[in-house]
């Protein structure tokens, strides 16, 4: 049972009461007769009962459960202290005494004699227990027993099946119960319901009839569409039960005047089952998101989109400034659509705020929105965890951008160091938006393509955009073909992390290491390879070209970046960055060409790990193999790591080599 | 007819609201000159405008254009010499896509000021990294 915190006193008195109402012994559900003469009992007026019902939950069950059982006597208690009934009431309520029941019943419980099989024992029993609880509560304070963990076991087990109960017992009972309504002498209850409803479902802006917080919630959130269905789940559970209860005029009120509040009650038990942890969603709440959800928009694993999901949530009638917040934390992948689980979490926070909750300044985990088609709750657990580490790769990568041109020195072990933080949390990013700018930068930038500014924050983007107009003279040619392969590899992202075909980055490795100083024949080959080629491939093989580059013609400068950009320009994605780093930090040394040029290949890297997420989320296999690819990029970068320290020795030794000279020279100089 | 309401004002500690408020509007002047002068590349990703340096104060003002005409004006203590440009760029840059962000809420009309929170957080913590 979620959010209620009782005392052991209390705890113990409520399975008392709770046992006694279970007569048909199931420890599970008790019937509704027994609770209602015990509410009556309590010597609450009616409408406080009804109230007390709605708030429980136990009106859109049907029957109570332990935990609406509970719930509602602490309610009892409440009210009997003269508090306001309020969902929070229940665990604010600080020292609340023990429910009162005056055992003065008997005459309504010998009306439902014919129904109880053990009524008269009960009866004894009933008035056996009431009067002692009280004493006994406070007698037996501190004895902490497993009734704690039990009920609540047998509550959380009992709420799931709920909606599976509660549903089935509709359908066939709806027409006997509306009519057996119209028979009783409280004739006028039979419209009671129907008007208690109209007003309850009413579209958002009509007045709202009832009293109960939960109803002024409930009252302007429940969107038209659904309506029908919800009445006819909410009405006849209780209805149902009512017949298997001998109908008392003062029951029927009720329980009628609870059928026509089922939608408040259902939500209000929301509310009050979101106190444990104040932003799940149980199963029933989730039930009833997803089945507005499928009103909006009946594919399940579609999106509604902005505007329909906007209408929706105002009708809700909240400021549109908190409903653009709730966006906000709904649209978690920003895409101006949502999800079905985004759609719950924005729904759970519309609701929650209703309630008087305060939003959140972030997305609780728990109504993080898992990837899309891991349905099974195996993997919830991973989800947010995955989620969670979006944060690292995807700021990683512009923390860098800033770092990288003012540290060209000490950019390999800067460079080093948070790739490997990076690359650790190769997870999931927002994929989608980094399609939309990356959508946006096609549009800006396929017409100037000149200047790039470093968006290391778009992996995926950027690499495809900054490189032909970054490509030095003599790759001029090569951008051309670059842009074709460019664009190809932009449109098709998601193609790419989903072949990952790491068989090619051996192929890369050969090449490599044997085509070092061709051109457009290895381009050719190379353009089809590369887009089936995981991008992680192509820095180390990029890199490799280059290394071997630079240790055969290091005193040429012009040459480097000829043949980094030429070596590189297969391979599309690692040389953009790299060229975006040429042009604009106006070094071109050949040292800081291949420094850069691995910078970006690094941050290639980085981007093939968020062009992963979608395919990732998608198939296990495909995680398994992400992690082995992952774990190759990890040896690579390692290689590449051992490989830039030998190099940076070399250049170390030629500029003493230099410098020697320099020296030698000097003299000469001065005569 | 000129449109140039702001739709987001933010002040680093110094608070002057007012003054900045009317440099920024001095500066679109100077902003809608160029987009005006690039007639060809219409959509240039950013550009960078420095060196509006008043008399008594030295500010630097920067300007970005994004492609629905917005702009985004960003004013700067020349004291604070560490500010380089790509710092300026990636500023705009994470400018842009909160932008972005918020134009997908579908609560938020074009034209509204900027309510949203994510966007005051982030444009808080990059106006803290740089002063």
């Amino acid at each position: 049972m979620e959010g209620l915190t009782l005392s052991d006193a209390e705890q113990k008195y409520y399975s008392d009461l709770f046992s006694y109402c279970d007569i048909e012994s199931t420890k599970k559900v008790v019937v509704n007769g027994r609770v209602l003469e015990l509410f009556r009992a309590a010597q609450l007026p009616n409408d406080v009962v009804l109230q007390i019902m709605e708030l429980c939950g136990a009106t859109r069950l049907g029957y109570f459960g332990r935990s609406q059982f509970y719930i509602a006597l602490k309610l009892v208690a409440v009210a009997q202290s003269g508090f306001p009934l309020r969902v929070e009431s229940i665990n604010t309520v600080k020292d609340l005494p023990l429910p009162r029941f005056v055992a003065s019943k008997n005459e309504q419980e010998s009306r439902h004699a014919a129904s109880y099989s053990s009524d008269s024992e009960n009866q004894g029993s009933y008035s056996g227990v009431i009067p002692p609880p009280p004493g006994r509560g406070q007698v037996k304070k501190g004895s902490v027993t497993h009734d704690t963990v039990q009920p609540r076991t047998s509550a959380d087990a009992q709420e799931p099946a709920s909606p599976v109960v509660s549903p089935q017992q509709s359908p066939p009972t709806s027409p006997h119960t509306w009519r057996k309504h119209s028979r009783h002498p409280s004739g006028g209850n039979s419209e009671r319901p129907l008007a208690g409803s109209g007003p309850f479902w009413s579209p958002f802006g009509e007045a709202q009839s009832g009293s109960s917080a939960g109803d002024a919630v409930w009252s302007g959130h429940s969107p038209p569409p659904p309506q029908e269905n919800w009445v006819s789940f909410a009405d006849t559970p209780p209805t149902s039960t009512l017949l298997t209860m001998h109908p008392a005029s003062v029951q029927d009120q009720t329980t009628v005047r609870t059928v026509a509040s089922a939608t408040t009650a259902i939500e209000i038990r929301r509310q009050s089952s979101s106190y444990d942890d104040p932003w799940k969603i149980t199963d029933e709440q989730r039930q009833y998101y997803v089945n507005q959800f499928k009103t909006i928009q009946p594919d399940l694993n579609g999106f509604i989109p902005g505007s329909a999901a906007k209408e929706f949530f105002t009708k809700s009638k909240l400021p549109i400034l908190e409903l653009s917040h709730i966006w906000e934390l709904s649209d978690f992948d920003k895409d101006g659509a949502l999800t079905l689980d985004e759609f719950c979490a924005a729904f759970h926070l519309v609701v929650a705020r209703k309630n008087g909750y305060d939003l959140p300044e972030k997305l609780p985990e728990s109504l993080m929105p898992k990837l899309i088609d891991l349905e099974d709750s195996a993997d919830v657990g991973d989800q947010p965890g995955e989620v969670g580490y979006s944060g690292s790769p995807a700021e990683a990568p512009p923390s860098k951008s800033p770092s990288m041109p003012s540290l060209n020195q000490t950019w390999p072990e800067l460079n080093q160091s948070s790739e490997d933080t990076a690359i650790v949390h190769p997870v999931p990013i927002r994929m989608t938006p980094s399609k939309i700018h990356m959508q946006e930068m096609e549009l800006k930038r396929t017409g100037s393509g000149q200047q790039q500014a470093g968006v290391v924050a778009h992996p995926p983007a950027v690499p495809p955009r900054p490189q032909p107009s970054q490509a030095p003279g003599p790759a001029v040619h090569r951008p051309v073909d670059a842009d074709g392969l460019m664009t190809h590899t932009s449109t098709s992202p998601q193609q790419i992390p989903e072949q990952p075909n790491f068989a090619d980055f051996s192929q890369f490795e050969v090449f490599a290491a044997s085509n070092v100083n061709e051109e457009q024949d290895d381009e050719a080959e190379k353009h089809p390879e590369v887009l089936t080629v995981e991008k992680a491939s192509d820095p180390a093989s990029s890199l490799r070209v280059a290394k071997t580059d630079s240790k055969t013609e290091e005193k040429t400068a012009a040459s480097a970046p000829a043949n980094v950009s030429k070596g590189t320009t297969p391979l599309a994605p690692p040389p953009k960055p790299v060229r975006r780093r040429l042009k604009s930090e106006d070094e071109l040394r050949p040292e800081v060409d291949e420094h850069t040029q691995k910078t970006g290949v690094l941050a290639a890297v980085l981007a093939s790990q968020p062009s992963i997420p979608r395919s990732i989320g998608k198939d296990k296999k495909a995680i398994q193999a992400s992690i082995r690819r992952n774990k190759e990029t990890n040896t690579v970068l390692a290689r590449l790591n051992s490989e830039l320290q030998q190099q940076l020795k070399d250049v170390l030794e030629e500029r003493i080599s230099l410098e020697v000279q320099l020296e030698q020279l000097r003299p000469f100089s001065h005569l | 007819m000129a449109k140039n309401y702001p739709l987001y004002i933010r002040s680093t500690p110094t608070e002057n609201e007012l003054k900045f408020h009317y440099m920024v509007h001095t500066s679109l002047d100077v902003v809608d000159e160029k987009i005006s002068a690039m007639g060809k590349a219409l959509v240039d990703q950013r550009e960078l405008y420095l060196g509006l340096l008043y008399p008594t104060e030295d500010y630097k003002v920067y300007g970005y254009v994004t492609n629905s005409k917005v702009k985004f004006v960003m004013v700067v203590d020349s004291s604070n010499t560490a500010l380089r440009d790509n710092e300026i760029r990636s500023m705009f840059r994470k400018l842009h896509n909160s932008y972005t962000d918020v134009m997908c809420n579908p609560f938020y009309n074009p034209g509204d000021r900027i309510q949203s929170r994510a966007f005051d957080n982030m444009v808080t913590s990059m106006m803290i990294q740089v002063c």
